[in-house]
């Protein structure tokens, strides 16, 4: 079973189509990467797989079910362009908040393991506002993964980090997909992107262009995939 | 079931803490229901007796406008960092979201109308204590009302950028029934009369209105979050 399934999607705003009968999956233990132009409906195919709208047409499973059952939920993270935590409260806070609403065994516990391991430790009772961004970043990443998520939904996750958020996110990231965790992250960093990859999707006017497995030719030269089936 | 209820009471404290920290929403609903209150009093500097019939109305305009101010916040408050995909994301279901809001703003919303309330006795020189129990009733009931709509309301409102002047627009006609209610009740009870067989039917649909606003936001949260 696919951990990701996209069958036939459509998305419409009003009447213009974001994402045209879009076909997609990801294996379990696969890391997905999806590339394209501005305005190619990567965020919006991301959001529709995350659960944030339902599509216009067509299916999204996640490990055979809807993205907007409670359980599924459970098993996915996502990271999108907000760091989607409160200003008001403090880290700790923050992340406890989320382990409740998770049903994590003991939540205070999984958020300092989590703020240990994105050097928050020392600023948990700081409230975020007061936060740099580069630490309102990792405290992001320390969100989507507190949980244990076995799908991790990535969009544009090394925009704009800071060097130490990034080599945190790169090293998260390889743990989960050597956990056997799913990744579909979309990005224009395409270096960071491929070398974590092991497939591609190019998206182009918000339908699928090319989808198939990494190759080497991609990893030398990362432009190789909009050369061959973009617009160029 | 206590699943259910711990995430509903987890979103109210997280909104409670976070308008604690900032007072942005209760300050400036406390502020509004203050000066109004107030320059009412120097508009019109009724009797007393005028006073007690027009106090309900009075009263309530008042509450309405100030739980407005805070109504707004409620689902704005998600906007900022894009927290609302982290809650929608969350293994929760809408209505736990929906009726955590809810609780919090009615906390928030009471609490401003029993600052006021006080404040318009000292204002207009009314005693409005006689029937103390049954006004708190009155008050609780329609608040409820006022905030189940406006919770809901705040969430089909939350994307739209003119969402400070959609929400009253929206919530406050469909909130007549609950503040005609509202209104005469209080009225009478400030009047020192209390609620008996022959004004009970406002009561009644007070408790309606609240039943049915509830179950029909609940069934439709869902929707209203992530579409149909």
């Amino acid at each position: 079973m696919n951990a990701v399934g996209v069958e036939g999607v459509w998305k419409f705003y009003g009447d213009y189509p974001a994402l045209r009968n879009v076909e997609l999956s990801a294996a379990p233990g696969a890391c997905l990467a999806l590339i394209g132009r501005n305005g190619a409906g990567k965020t919006t195919l991301l959001r529709t797989i995350a659960g944030f709208s339902r599509p216009g047409k067509g299916k999204i499973t996640i490990f055979g079910n809807s993205p907007r059952d409670t359980e599924t939920r459970r098993l996915m993270g996502f990271i999108g362009h907000g760091i989607s935590v409160y200003d008001e409260l403090s880290a700790l806070e923050n992340l406890t908040l989320f382990g409740k609403l998770y049903g994590l065994a003991d939540p205070k516990k999984t958020a300092l393991e989590w703020l240990e391991r994105t050097g928050l430790e020392r600023v948990k009772d700081g409230l975020v506002r007061e936060f740099s961004r580069g630490m309102r970043q990792r405290l992001a990443v320390a969100r989507a993964f507190l949980h244990g998520p076995k799908v991790l939904l990535l969009d544009e996750p090394f925009t704009a980090l800071d060097d130490r958020a990034i080599a945190v996110l790169q090293r998260l990231l390889r743990e989960a997909l050597a956990d056997g965790k799913t990744i579909v992250m979309s990005t224009h960093q395409l270096r960071e992107a491929l070398e974590l990859a092991t497939h591609v999707a190019l998206l182009n006017r918000g339908q699928v262009a090319f989808h198939g497995p990494r190759t080497a030719e991609m990893v030398a030269d990362p432009g190789w995939v909009y050369a061959r089936y973009g617009e160029g | 079931m206590m699943a259910f209820v711990r995430q509903v009471l987890v979103i109210m404290a997280k909104d409670l803490r976070a308008e604690l920290r900032t007072k942005e929403a209760i300050n400036a609903s406390l502020s509004f229901a203050l000066v109004v209150l107030l320059l009412f009093s120097f508009a019109f500097d009724p009797s007393e007796e005028t006073t007690r019939e027009i106090s309900g109305g009075l009263l309530w305009i008042v509450f309405a406008f100030a739980g407005t101010l805070l109504l707004n916040r409620s689902f704005a408050r998600e906007l900022n960092n894009d927290c609302l995909d982290a809650l929608i994301s969350a293994p929760i279901p809408g209505s736990a979201l929906f009726l955590g809001k809810a609780l919090a703003n009615y906390i928030l919303v009471l609490a401003v109308e029993l600052i006021a309330l006080p404040l318009f006795g000292i204002f207009y020189n009314v005693r409005w204590t006689s029937q103390f129990w049954q006004l708190m009733m009155v008050i609780a009931l329609a608040t409820w009302g006022m905030t189940v709509t406006g919770t809901i309301f705040s969430a089909l409102t939350v994307n739209i950028r003119l969402r400070e002047v959609m929400l009253p627009i929206l919530n406050f006609p469909s909130l007549i029934p609950a503040l005609l209610g509202a209104m005469q009740l209080t009225s009478s009870l400030v009047a020192g009369n209390p609620i008996t067989s022959a004004n009970d039917s406002w009561l009644k649909m007070l408790i309606g209105f609240d039943v049915m606003y509830t179950a029909v936001s609940v069934f439709l949260v869902e929707m209203v979050l992530v579409g149909g």
